[in-house]
C-alpha cells in the first residue's frame, strides 16, 4: 500500500524465482549489464582509423543543414529525382529537423512520389498490381476471421483498403466530373 | 538479383535490381541468407517515416555469408558467416568513441538525431537493407561479426535485431532485484525484453497486449503474467490494483508509434499521418509506473511530435530512457546467455517465408494474421 512505508510483498522469493526461470538473476549486479553506463570509452570496436576515409559522392547528396559537412559514408539508394525529388532537396536546404515544415514537407514528397510512381507503372512492362502487393492474397489461407475475433485493431483495419484505393477512387470522381462538364 | 522493393503505402513487391558495389575501402557485399520483417517495418510500410522513397529495399535484420570485400577490410574474408547489426555506424566518432553505437555521427547525411540502420528510409541514411539476396554493409570491421560455430542461423538472426533490443530495453529499465516490471507489448521486442528483465532480477514480470496468442507466449517463452488490455475498461487501474495501488517499478514500452488502444491517436498517427507516433501505449506506461519509477521506452516513433502526457511524467519524478539499440554492444554477453541455456531465441518465430512471397508476409504482419510473431524471410531456397 503507498500509503505506507513498506512495499507490498512479492508472490516470490528470488530463491523460488531461481528455481523456475533460468538465468533468473544471471545480470543482477549492473557491472554485468553490457549498456551499463550508457556511455564508456573502453569498449573496442574494431576501426582502425581517426577519422574514416571518405566515399566518394557520385551526386550532390542532400543533407540535412544541421551537419556542418557531409559525413564521410552515406546511402546511395534511390537518389533524388523529380516532382518528389525537388520537394524533398528543399526540406533538406531550407528547414532543420527541428522545424515541423522539414517533416512535413519529406511526408508530402513522399505522397507525390507514390502517386507519380504508380501512374509511371502504368507506362512500363510491369505496372503496379494492388493485389498483388499489398499481399491480400494470403488472407484466405491465413484464417483471416479467427485470426482478428476480439481484436481492438480490427475498428480502424477497415480503414488500410481504403488508404490503398482512396485516391483512386477520389481520381476516378474527379475525372467522372470533369468529364460530365466537358461533354455538356 | 532479387529484392524487396517498396511501392507505397500498403505495398511492396520483388524487384529485379542491380547487385549492389562496394562504394567505400571499407565496405563488404554480404549474400543474405536469413532476414526478417521487425515491427519497425511496419512503420515504413504504413508510409509514416518520412522519406521513405519509391524502390526503397527495407530490412535491417539479417545475416548472410561475405560475397566481396573493400581494399581496407582486416576483420572479415570472402566466404565468412556474418551477422550484421541493425545499426551502421563508424567506430570512432563522438557517439561511437563512447558507445553510442546507434547515435553515429558519421554514416547518416539526411538527419542528425538518427543513426544509420539498414534499409530504413533516407532519414536513416538512404541505405538499401537486407530483404534482398544480396546487401552492401559498410563498415565492414565495425559492426558484423562471425557467427560462432554453435549458434543456429535463426538464433544469429534475432541478435542482429530484436533479442538485442529487448535486452538493452531491460537494461534501460534499471531494474533491481524484486523491482515490479510491466512490459507493453508482446512482440518479438517485448518478449525479449519480458525474458531478460527477469536476468537483471525482476520479482515480478507482467505482460501487456491485446493478442491473446502472443499472450499465450509470453507466458510460455517469458514465464510472465499477463493482461489483456482489451478485457479492461482502463488498463492504468488494472496496472494500479495489480501492484497494490503503488504501479509498477519499471515499465518498458515496447509498442511504438502504431499502438492501438484509442481510436483517436492510432488514426491521427498510423492512418492521417498527423503525429509522428501514437503514444498510447507511452501514456499508459508514464501513467502506469510508480512515482519515482523508470519507463523504458523501445517502441520507436516518427520524427514529428506526438500527443505524449508529459506532465505526469514531470508530477510523478518519472526517469525516461530510451534509445535505438547499441546492437553490437549487447553480443558478448547475450552470447554467455544462449551458451548457458538461458534462452533461446528462436523459439519465437512463428513463419518462413520465401522472398519471393514477402508481400504476404508484410500483410500478416501488419494485420497480424495466422499466430504471427516474427517471420524470417529466405531469399534463396537452399
Ligand atoms: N529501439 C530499438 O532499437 C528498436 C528495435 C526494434 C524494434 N523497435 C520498435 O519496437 C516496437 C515493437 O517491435 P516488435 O517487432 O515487437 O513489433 P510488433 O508489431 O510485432 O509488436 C507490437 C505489439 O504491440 C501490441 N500493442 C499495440 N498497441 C498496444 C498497446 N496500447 N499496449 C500494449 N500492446 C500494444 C501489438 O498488439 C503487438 O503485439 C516497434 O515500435 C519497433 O519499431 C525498436
Ligand atoms: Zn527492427
Ligand atoms: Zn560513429
Amino acid at each position: 500500500m503507498p500509503y505506507r512505508a513498506e512495499k507490498p510483498p512479492l508472490a516470490e522469493t528470488p530463491e523460488q524465482l531461481r528455481a523456475r526461470i533460468p538465468g533468473w538473476g544471471a545480470d543482477l549486479d549492473p557491472a554485468d549489464r553490457p549498456s551499463y553506463p550508457r556511455e564508456r570509452t573502453d569498449l573496442p570496436t574494431g576501426a582502425h582509423w581517426d577519422f574514416p576515409e571518405r566515399q566518394p559522392e557520385p551526386y550532390p547528396r542532400e543533407r540535412s543543414i544541421e551537419h556542418t559537412q557531409l559525413p564521410p559514408v552515406f546511402g546511395t539508394a534511390q537518389p533524388l529525382q523529380g516532382a518528389a525529388g525537388a520537394i524533398r532537396r528543399y526540406a533538406y536546404d531550407r528547414f532543420s529537423e527541428g522545424r515541423a515544415a522539414h517533416w512535413l514537407l519529406l511526408i508530402a514528397a513522399d505522397r507525390v512520389e507514390s502517386t507519380t510512381e504508380h501512374l509511371k507503372s502504368f507506362a512500363t512492362t510491369r505496372p503496379d498490381n494492388p493485389i498483388t502487393e499489398t499481399g491480400i492474397l494470403s488472407e484466405p489461407r491465413r484464417h483471416p476471421i479467427a485470426s482478428r475475433r476480439g481484436r481492438v485493431d480490427v475498428r480502424h483495419q477497415v480503414l488500410d483498403p481504403l488508404i490503398v484505393a482512396g485516391p483512386w477512387i477520389a481520381g476516378g470522381l474527379a475525372a467522372v466530373a470533369v468529364l460530365r462538364r466537358v461533354l455538356r | 538479383m532479387r529484392a524487396m522493393v517498396y511501392r507505397g503505402p500498403y505495398k511492396v513487391r520483388v524487384e529485379e535490381k542491380d547487385v549492389p558495389r562496394i562504394e567505400h575501402p571499407n565496405d563488404a557485399i554480404v549474400k543474405v541468407v536469413r532476414a526478417a520483417i521487425c515491427g519497425s517495418d511496419l512503420h515504413l510500410y504504413h508510409g509514416m517515416m518520412p522519406d521513405t522513397r519509391i524502390g526503397h529495399t527495407f530490412g535491417h535484420e539479417f545475416i548472410g555469408v561475405v560475397e566481396q570485400v573493400g581494399s581496407s577490410v582486416q576483420n572479415l574474408q570472402v566466404g565468412d558467416r556474418v551477422m550484421v547489426p541493425f545499426n551502421i555506424y563508424c567506430g570512432t566518432c563522438f557517439f561511437c568513441a563512447r558507445g553510442l553505437y546507434s547515435n553515429c555521427h558519421n554514416v547518416n547525411p539526411n538527419a542528425t538525431a538518427v543513426g544509420g540502420i539498414y534499409g530504413y528510409s533516407h532519414t536513416t541514411g538512404g541505405y538499401d537493407g537486407g530483404q534482398a539476396q544480396y546487401v552492401r554493409v559498410p563498415f565492414a570491421d565495425v559492426g558484423p561479426q562471425k557467427i560462432p560455430d554453435w549458434l543456429d542461423d535463426e538464433d544469429a538472426l534475432l541478435m542482429t535485431d530484436a533479442l538485442s533490443t529487448g535486452y538493452f530495453g531491460a537494461q534501460l529499465a534499471d531494474i533491481r532485484e524484486g523491482d515490479t516490471v510491466a512490459v507493453l507489448g508482446a512482440g518479438p521486442v517485448g518478449l525479449f525484453a519480458a525474458r531478460s528483465a527477469w536476468l537483471m532480477g525482476a520479482g515480478r514480470v507482467v505482460v501487456i497486449d491485446q493478442l491473446d496468442y502472443r499472450l499465450e507466449k509470453a507466458k510460455e517463452f517469458a514465464y510472465a503474467e499477463t493482461r489483456n488490455y482489451a478485457e479492461y475498461d482502463d488498463i492504468v487501474v488494472e496496472m494500479k490494483y495489480a501492484t497494490d495501488g503503488l504501479g509498477f517499478d519499471r515499465v518498458i514500452e515496447a509498442v511504438g508509434a502504431e499502438a492501438d488502444g484509442n481510436l483517436i491517436q492510432h488514426v491521427t498517427a498510423a492512418k492521417l499521418k498527423l503525429q509522428g507516433g501514437s503514444p498510447v501505449a507511452l501514456n499508459w506506461a508514464i501513467d502506469g509506473v510508480r512515482k519515482g519509477g523508470t519507463v523504458s521506452v523501445m517502441g520507436a516513433y516518427g520524427p514529428i511530435f506526438s500527443a505524449v502526457k508529459f506532465g505526469d511524467a514531470m508530477n510523478k519524478g518519472l526517469t525516461l530512457r530510451m534509445n535505438q539499440a547499441p546492437v553490437a554492444r549487447q553480443w558478448p554477453r547475450l552470447l554467455e546467455h544462449i551458451r548457458n541455456g538461458y534462452l533461446k531465441p528462436s523459439d519465437i518465430v512463428t513463419h518462413r517465408i520465401p522472398l519471393e512471397h514477402i508481400a504476404e508476409g508484410y500483410h500478416m504482419m501488419s494485420s497480424k494474421l495466422d499466430g504471427m510473431i516474427k517471420p524470417v524471410i529466405i531469399p534463396d531456397e537452399d
